[in-house]
């Protein structure tokens, strides 16, 4: 085992205070009843106020299912989400006092083409009712935090993939929610706004405190971001292991070159190939 | 920061300016084949008359009130026709487009709206609405709801699955996210199918005028017929392909308020 890394059970608690995100026994089949699938066998997984977990497997290995069913956008088959003490699901309905507490980032920044970046940024507080001129200034200094400051008036199409990635993590921050949840958020850019993406994220994290579950299928990107890697398996998704990356912060992009980087980078690679 | 902005804008312009110049030569050129042909072939002035005639009469008529009360009898129709065309296409498209069992459902009898010979319901509408404005606003809106009803559809239906996703997570409300969603990523959809819609309600309101009536360019157009005044029948006709002109610019400049966004506004 490596310096930075160390191994976990799944079932073993982390920390002592409630976490932010429980999943207890939560599993989701998807399809017909005569040929159903199953995406995700029962889950347990506590995430504590402030981690940065990275979900990492293959795909198929359903760690987008389980994003998107911590995020309210689909309903689990069995088994109960938390968020901050709040039941996410009730009878299948999302429940929105647990949904406030949570952003969303996609691959796409999926920005409205109609509004403005200012106005896709402040789009939450506005259909929270929150006054213009409140909600504006908020968003700029939204903008400001993700570095976009000077392209308030501008359309999503005048930007670059990572500046609308940023504006995307703007918009999911605008109200406030205490986790954000990104999917795979830099995925479709090249490897060096990629890479810059990452530090930013950091940086990000690191300024606001915020939960942040970030789901990719890079090994490299998961160890230099996560405090925790859940290593997902597939056939049926499940959690196979538990990873603690231990680099100190802020981590600058030079860690990767490090011999502790690269041998966790190996661990998990192997494992990769193995439960594959 | 390796990002840059890019401006697609400037690539369009190059050709923007060209029509300002090709249009006016080529009407000159066909005037002047148009010309001559009159002059050199001696045709009789009853089956083609000659451009300068045809301009002459067509001015008199700018000058002509009762000229102008026809144009405004067949303005006000055309817009009616279309205002209901567009109510009813635009509702109708923003249900259907959501609600798949009521769009097979309905389909076979927008479909019959269309494939029904229109100038055959003329008759039927004069019968029921009598000479008036009625029938030719009816035709009107039956043709021109058609096409903002499909592209309505359309772009209902086209909405990203992505940007659905955005909204479910922001915790809007039905509601919210058919206004901010649905509703603003069907308008360029919307207003490309009024731009069909406005010219086929001329259409149908003169081809309304022209069947039944006493009032109207389609009306005006077959009392010229009808004294064989062909310098007049050309004089009309131009008056109509100039209305449909402006309509359909005017529709289209709807684009540059409503969408300025859609990259169709800059073209």
């Amino acid at each position: 085992m490596s310096l930075a890394g160390s191994m976990t059970s799944p079932a073993q608690l982390e920390g002592a205070a409630s976490p932010i995100i429980k999943l207890s026994a939560v599993s989701k089949w998807y399809g017909t009843r005569d040929r159903p699938v199953h995406a995700l066998a029962e889950t347990n997984l506590d995430i504590a106020a402030g981690e940065l977990v990275v979900l990492l497997g293959p795909s198929g290995c359903g760690k987008t299912t389980l994003l998107r069913m911590i995020g309210g956008l689909l309903d689990p088959t069995q088994g109960r989400i938390d968020i901050s003490d709040k039941e996410l699901w009730k009878n299948g309905e999302r429940q929105g006092e647990a949904v406030a507490n949570l952003g969303m980032v996609f691959q796409d920044a999926n920005l409205f083409p109609w509004l403005t970046i200012e106005e896709n940024v402040a789009l939450p507080l506005k259909l929270r009712g929150v006054p213009k001129a409140e909600r504006q200034a908020r968003a700029r200094d939204l903008m400001d935090l993700v570095k976009i400051t000077g392209f308030e008036r501008r359309w999503p199409k005048e930007l670059s993939g990572g500046m609308r990635q940023r504006a995307a993590i703007a918009r999911a921050l605008s109200y406030g929610p205490d986790i954000l949840l990104m999917d795979e958020p830099f995925g479709a850019l090249d490897a060096m706004t990629r890479d810059s993406m990452n530090v930013e994220l950091q940086r990000i994290w690191q300024e606001t405190g915020k939960t942040i579950i970030v789901v990719t299928h890079s090994i490299s990107e998961a160890v230099f971001l996560a405090d925790r890697i859940v290593l997902l398996s597939p056939r049926p998704g499940r959690i196979d292991s538990i990873h603690h990356v231990t680099f100190p912060r802020p981590r600058a992009l030079d860690v990767q070159t490090s011999l502790e980087f690269q041998s966790l980078v190996k661990t998990l690679r192997h494992r990769l190939a193995e439960v594959e | 920061m390796t990002d840059a902005i890019v401006t697609p804008v400037e690539r369009a312009n190059r050709t923007k300016y060209l029509p300002w110049i090709t249009t006016p030569a080529l009407v000159i050129l066909l005037v002047l084949v148009w010309h001559f042909y009159t002059v050199l072939s001696g045709i009789s002035p009853f089956i083609l008359p000659a451009p300068s005639k045809v301009w002459q009469v067509w001015v008199g008529m700018l000058y002509s009130p009762r000229a102008w009360s026809h144009t405004l009898t067949t303005v006000t129709s055309t817009l009616l026709g279309f205002f209901f065309g567009m109510l009813v296409g635009v509702s109708l498209g923003l249900v259907i487009g959501r609600i798949r069992w009521l769009e097979v459902t309905l389909n076979p009898f927008i479909v019959a709206t269309q494939v029904v010979p229109k100038v055959a319901l003329i008759p039927l509408f004069v019968v029921w609405f009598g000479f008036g404005m009625t029938p030719k606003v009816l035709v009107a809106a039956v043709l021109s709801f058609f096409p903002i009803l499909t592209n309505t559809v359309l772009g209902v239906k086209s909405v990203e699955a992505g940007h659905r996703d955005v909204m479910t997570s922001i915790n809007a409300t039905r509601l919210q996210t058919f206004l901010q969603l649905d509703l603003r990523n069907a308008l360029p959809y919307i207003i490309t199918g009024m731009e069909v819609g406005v010219v086929l309600a001329i259409i149908g309101t003169i081809v309304g005028e022209y069947l039944g009536g006493s009032a109207g360019l389609g009306y005006m157009l077959v009392s010229e017929m009808n004294s064989y005044q062909t310098d007049g029948l050309f004089a009309v006709i131009i008056h109509m392909t100039i209305l449909g002109f402006v309509f359909y610019f005017a529709t289209g400049l709807l684009r540059r308020f409503m969408i300025p966004w859609h990259q169709s506004a800059h073209a």
